[in-house]
């Protein structure tokens, strides 16, 4: 394999794992900071990605339909995390997984009565159209290069917000004790409320971004939510930075096994997770 | 206790008594239940007793099921005793495997592992040759029930099926209540209600958690082939993350730890998915939301609906 035909699978692993770094966060975040465990984390990916398709050719053009998206995903967070998930910090984790599931078949079925069970693509709006020719006959997608660029603008958002801000020092605190931040009067419910809305709009977000450059089909939010939670168990749960780690080793593992035993990578991301597992049974970030 | 007592025996009678009543759908149904009440009751072990909540417990299902596809022969009937076993083995060696490194983890982290297991079993048989690919493999014949030119029964006659079915469901109960009354189980007990103490307590508590996670699947492989040699088919969908969820369901539906509490909960999982599909094609709706709003209005399922009806009764001066 020469150089660039390496360059060009580098890139696509990294865009792999940057896409399943932005939903695994949102899994990670929720799951650290409020106790849930979220089996609908992938239907908000599944979300995002009917959304830009039907916004899009609703009008015309992929920014507005992002925008209009992000919009409409903060707005289910908020709403979803007030009328159910406020209700079940306190409970047990096998009702949360009965909430969750309900709410997968509600997502799915509504997807079905609303928009088929047709599989969609999405046009590549025309500014990201271009390819950049790297020899006479291998080129790389500018709209590739714009996805890893999105995501990792955004994973440094997520960064300074929690590291560097007053909210971050909120939700930081809220993981470790909720009680004790609630008795220094802050709102501990608001900041758990906005933690739920910014981890659905950031797994409906890599949904939208996702849709132009692979297809829209029914199943798609169980696939990616699996791949999720092998992330979360190799990063080590409720680490936002065992996340990043994790999801780009699962990118590099996934992409050069489909290059170079194609027969047998669907397994390599498991083998990973099973070696993980006996290596370290807590994750390569032990949480602090 | 003799109240239970008498009420597991008349629901046995009325169990017995349903392909009496003559309707071959009706037969047939039950028999689908009877299936999913051994499966889930496999599950209630995991689960209800050692306290391990998988989202994976297909992966012994589908082994169950795919181990008839597999070896049985293409033009004759296979022998149900030998490859009833094989199953049994199959599945509980693959959940020997699996165990080993799911085992080693705790809480949530475990359903998320077991999850992702059942999945790379559904990657197998469904993108590799070995499963003889995505659109599943058919069982042209029944599995042959006859011991040394002697036949018992029939499965190819839905009563006779009806009947072993209902044998197997008593005999599989039968088997976890004695496991439980063992030391085995009641280390498992100990396990769910205090993993450190039993470890203080000198017990190893993995191999316990994977016996307990061997014998689960191996009991799940009897389900899956209980329902293969029923349904005549299997596909890679029962590796899926729809059917660990929906047994998971089942189970909680009709209340953990108790073992009759599966075979409840299946019943009430096949009587509201019948109701919901009757309704409309998209059931999945009304049925999603009939679990949110139970889950969000009956926390502890259908079998806690007894005790929240019932006056609470005054005990003593301090009751609370």
């Amino acid at each position: 394999m020469d150089f660039y035909s390496l360059l060009i699978q580098l890139l696509n692993a990294v865009q792999y794992g940057l896409l399943l770094f932005l939903v695994a966060s949102g899994l990670t975040l929720i799951f650290g900071i409020m106790g849930i465990i979220n089996l609908a984390h992938g239907s908000f990916y599944m979300i995002g990605a009917y959304l830009a398709f039907s916004l899009a050719s609703l009008t015309g053009s992929l920014l507005w339909a992002v925008l209009l998206g992000t919009v409409l995903s903060v707005a289910l967070g908020l709403f979803l995390e007030w009328a159910l998930f406020s209700r079940f910090y306190k409970r047990d984790h096998l009702e949360q997984v009965l909430l969750t599931y309900g709410l997968i078949l509600v997502f799915e079925e509504l997807r079905s009565l609303l928009l088929g069970n047709d599989v969609h693509g999405v046009a590549v709006p025309a500014a990201l159209s271009a390819s950049i020719p790297l020899t006479d006959t291998l080129s790389y997608p500018v709209y590739r290069l714009f996805m890893s660029g999105v995501c990792l603008v955004l994973a440094a958002g997520l960064y300074l917000v929690i590291q560097r801000t007053r909210v971050g020092m909120m939700i930081r605190a809220g993981a470790s004790n909720r009680e004790m931040v609630q008795s220094l009067g802050l709102n501990i419910n608001l900041v758990y409320r906005l933690v739920f809305a910014l981890g659905v709009a950031l797994a409906s977000l890599a949904g939208m971004i996702a849709a132009p450059a692979s297809s829209v089909y029914p199943g798609m939010g169980t696939q990616v939510l699996i791949i999720c939670f092998v992330v979360v168990v190799i990063g080590g749960i409720g680490s936002v930075w065992g996340a990043m780690l994790a999801a780009l080793l699962i990118g590099l593992v996934d992409t050069f096994g489909k290059v170079f035993l194609p027969s047998v990578s669907g397994l390599l991301v498991y083998l990973l997770m099973a070696v993980i597992l006996l290596w370290r049974p807590e994750g390569l970030v032990k949480r602090t | 206790m003799n109240r239970k007592r008498l009420a597991l025996a008349l629901s046995l009678l009325l169990l017995a008594a349903v392909p009496l009543a003559g309707s071959a759908y009706y037969t047939e149904l039950v028999t689908k239940v009877m299936i999913l009440a051994v499966f889930a009751m496999s599950l209630d072990l995991l689960v209800g007793y050692t306290g391990l909540v998988s989202l994976g417990h297909a992966a012994s299902y589908g082994i169950g099921a795919y181990t008839l596809a597999l070896v049985a022969p293409r033009y004759d009937p296979a022998n149900l005793w030998l490859t009833l076993g094989e199953a049994v083995l199959a599945a509980g060696l693959a959940s020997l495997v699996v165990g080993i490194f799911v085992v080693r983890v705790k809480g949530v982290y475990f359903l998320m592992v077991t999850l992702a297991f059942a999945q790379m079993f559904h990657f197998v048989f469904h993108d590799t040759d070995f499963g003889r690919g995505s659109d599943g493999v058919s069982i042209s014949f029944k599995p042959d029930a006859s011991i040394r030119g002697f036949t018992p029964f029939d499965l190819g006659k839905p009563v006779h099926a009806y009947y072993f079915v209902l044998v197997v469901l008593v005999l599989s109960y039968g088997f976890l209540r004695l496991l439980l009354r063992s030391p085995l189980g009641h280390a498992l007990r100990g396990i769910k209600s205090n993993e450190h103490r039993m470890q203080s307590l000198g017990f190893p508590v993995l191999r316990y958690k994977l016996a307990s996670f061997t014998i689960a699947g191996a009991l799940g492989g009897l389900a899956g082939y209980l329902s293969a040699a029923q349904f005549g088919f299997v596909n890679p969908e029962l590796f899926g993350w729809h059917q660990s969820g929906n047994v998971l369901l089942m189970l909680i539906l009709g209340g953990l730890g108790s073992l009759t509490g599966g075979v409840v909960g299946a019943f009430a999982f096949v009587a509201l998915q019948e109701l919901f599909q009757a309704l409309t094609i998209h059931w999945q709706l009304p049925f999603g939301l009939a679990i949110i709003l139970l889950v969000v209005f009956l926390p502890g399922g259908l079998a806690s609906l007894p005790a929240r009806l019932r006056p609470p009764r005054p005990e003593g001066p301090f009751h609370v």
